[in-house]
């Protein structure tokens, strides 16, 4: 049901687009949405931080720009190919790593962070270093994707997906086993789970949905600086995800859609954009402080009773 | 001998919490442990469930050393229990609580769940099942549907209890399961350990309700700070003069008060 009407939603809002801008808007609102979701699957759901994150995210973004400029590959098959890697990584690095609880695991997921992100940088000869690089246009079955019309749906279509996979995922053996860690580890030990490979496996997954949203970013925008991996990427979407609700599949495209679109609504502000940026944020906080989906669940449950 | 347990020893900061322990318990038994607060029973439990190691000693559930094996190996072995500070699921309903229970009996892939495959379908509803029987055993059956954190205390308890029967355990281990419990709510307890009995499973039972482990236990044993103090049958246990020292010593009076009184 949630799956057919933000189907829905998705393919109804661009109806209301005046202009061609709004599908630009609209266009990184799913693609950071696909993002966040992944990253809430792990936080939200099985209760494990990272706040690397966009370290996955520029693994993703140069794949599909050294893929098909330096190896000649096309960019779906770099897309694929990065998110194998960053899967892989996080597959290698999550082992230790998740043995870690609470700050220290956001202290190690940084680290893990700003170390792709240097990589990112200090190889020029791949990534251009500071600078960054062109991204080759996406050609899907010899139609070139172009313009943000054409991308709205292909990120649609591709948001949509990445949302039934994690409404399935919780709603499966395995998201139980995830949320049953996040409230008490000791309990689902001594129910059988084994928490390190769960905790594992959503994590490698979690990256992949990082890469596959940065694939995307990069090839939507045609340029890609390792900005895009840095470390206030990995924090905008730990923001998209406690703001949209830890735990909700929902909340993570409003979360997203309200940290895309408030910046654009607050341009007008000028010098003042940034602070009132903040103090919106931290007012959501105070006043919704499970986040913005769940709160308002809570509030209209609260109220029909 | 479905456990035996041999001259486990721990130590926490050089003091001894369990001090050369050793137990044996038949299949189909209920057997108890008391003793005064701090005396290691929840350590015991610990130990044998493979949430602490022991320095010293070793574990044998179903003829087979598990000394030192993690919780989750010996859980889908058929090991389970409860906890005596709740361990709930509290973000998750009730049944659903129930439904983690049985995780060691599903087996779907990370791919199928993704995708949502028939099969997950099937294990879903089998487990549903399962969660919902496991729920009606300990009576809570019309609370399947609600938030874990809307129960009361007492229901909490049973909780725990119904989450671990649906792993299907050969050994519970039940860590004060009345604590906090109304005597309606003990009979309760009292009856689920029977009907659990009943059905072949083995129960290990830490309680501070007399009245429920004399009544209920095939045999008791008796710590005292992390040593047994006394081994036998209800009645034996009853009669032991060092128990009857060790409850009204300065140690126990509180306890002596509660157990004898
Ligand atoms: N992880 C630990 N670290 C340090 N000390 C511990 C630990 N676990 C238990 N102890 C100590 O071991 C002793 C036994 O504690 P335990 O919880 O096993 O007692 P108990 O018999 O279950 O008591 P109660 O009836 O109050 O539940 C106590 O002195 C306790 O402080
Ligand atoms: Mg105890």
């Amino acid at each position: 049901m949630p799956a057919i009407a933000i189907a829905a939603l998705v393919a109804i809002l661009p109806l209301f687009f005046p202009s061609g801008y709004y599908y630009r808007i609209g266009v990184l609102v799913l693609i950071f949405s696909l993002a966040v979701v992944g990253l809430n699957l792990l936080m939200g759901f099985a209760g494990q931080v990272s706040l690397g994150h966009a370290g996955f995210l520029g693994i993703g973004a140069y794949s599909v720009a050294i893929g098909p400029v330096h190896l000649g590959l096309p960019s779906w098959l770099s897309l694929l190919a990065g998110a194998l890697l960053s899967g892989g990584i996080a597959f290698l690095v999550g082992r230790p790593i998740l043995r870690l609880k609470g700050h220290y695991l956001a202290v190690a997921t940084l680290g893990l962070g700003l170390l792709l992100a240097i990589v990112l940088t200090n190889e020029a000869r791949w990534t251009g270093g500071p600078d960054g690089m062109s991204v080759p246009k996406l050609e899907l079955f010899g139609w070139s994707v172009r313009g943000a019309t054409a991308w709205y749906w292909v990120a649609g279509v591709t948001f949509v997906c990445g949302f039934v996979l994690a409404l399935n995922l919780m709603d499966s053996p395995t998201g139980r086993a995830l949320q049953a860690i996040h409230d008490s580890e000791i309990a689902a030990r001594v129910l059988g789970i084994d928490v390190a490979r769960k905790k594992l496996a959503i994590f490698v997954i979690s990256a992949m949905y990082a890469s596959v949203a940065g694939s995307f970013l990069a090839l939507f925008n045609g340029y890609i600086t390792p900005d895009a991996a840095g470390f206030l990427r990995s924090i905008e979407l730990v923001a998209m995800v406690v703001l949209g609700g830890m735990g909700s599949i929902v909340g993570s495209l409003v979360g997203a859609c309200v940290l895309v679109v408030l910046p654009q609504a607050l341009t007008v502000f000028h010098d003042y954009e940034q602070a009132l940026l903040g103090l919106v944020v931290m007012v959501f906080m105070i006043f919704l402080r499970q986040g913005i989906v769940p709160s308002i669940a809570g509030a209209l449950a609260g109220r029909r009773k | 001998m479905i456990l035996e347990a041999e001259q486990l020893s721990v130590s926490f900061g050089g003091v001894r919490a369990i001090d050369e322990v050793s137990l044996s318990i038949a299949a189909g038994q209920v057997f108890s442990i008391i003793g005064p607060n701090g005396s290691g029973k929840t350590t015991l439990f610990n130990l044998i469930s493979g949430i602490y190691t022991p320095s010293h000693g070793c574990v044998r559930f179903a003829g087979e050393t598990v000394t030192g094996l993690e919780p989750d190996r010996l859980a889908r072995r058929g090991l389970s229990r409860t906890f005596q500070n709740l361990q709930i699921f509290s973000r998750m309903s009730v049944l659903e609580n129930v439904m983690v229970g049985h995780h060691r009996h599903e087996d779907t892939g990370i791919l199928a769940d993704l995708l949502h495959w028939p099969s997950v379908r099937r294990q879903n509803a089998a487990t549903r099942e399962v969660a919902l029987a496991a729920l009606a055993r300990v009576g809570l059956a019309d609370d399947a549907r609600r938030a874990s954190g809307a129960l009361a205390y007492g229901a909490l308890k049973r909780l725990e209890i119904a989450r671990a029967l649906a792993s299907d355990p050969k050994l519970l281990l039940l860590d004060e399961p009345a604590a906090g419990c109304n005597p309606v709510e003990t009979q309760e307890v009292d009856r689920v350990i029977r009907s659990l009995v009943k059905d072949g499973i083995t129960v290990m039972l830490v309680e501070h309700d007399m009245r429920l482990v004399m009544n209920i236990s095939d045999r008791v044993l008796v710590l005292a700070r992390g040593r047994t103090l006394a081994e036998g049958t209800p009645e034996q246990v009853r009669a032991n003069p060092a128990v009857i020292e060790a409850y009204l010593g300065d140690h126990g009076s509180k306890e002596a008060a509660r157990a004898f009184g």
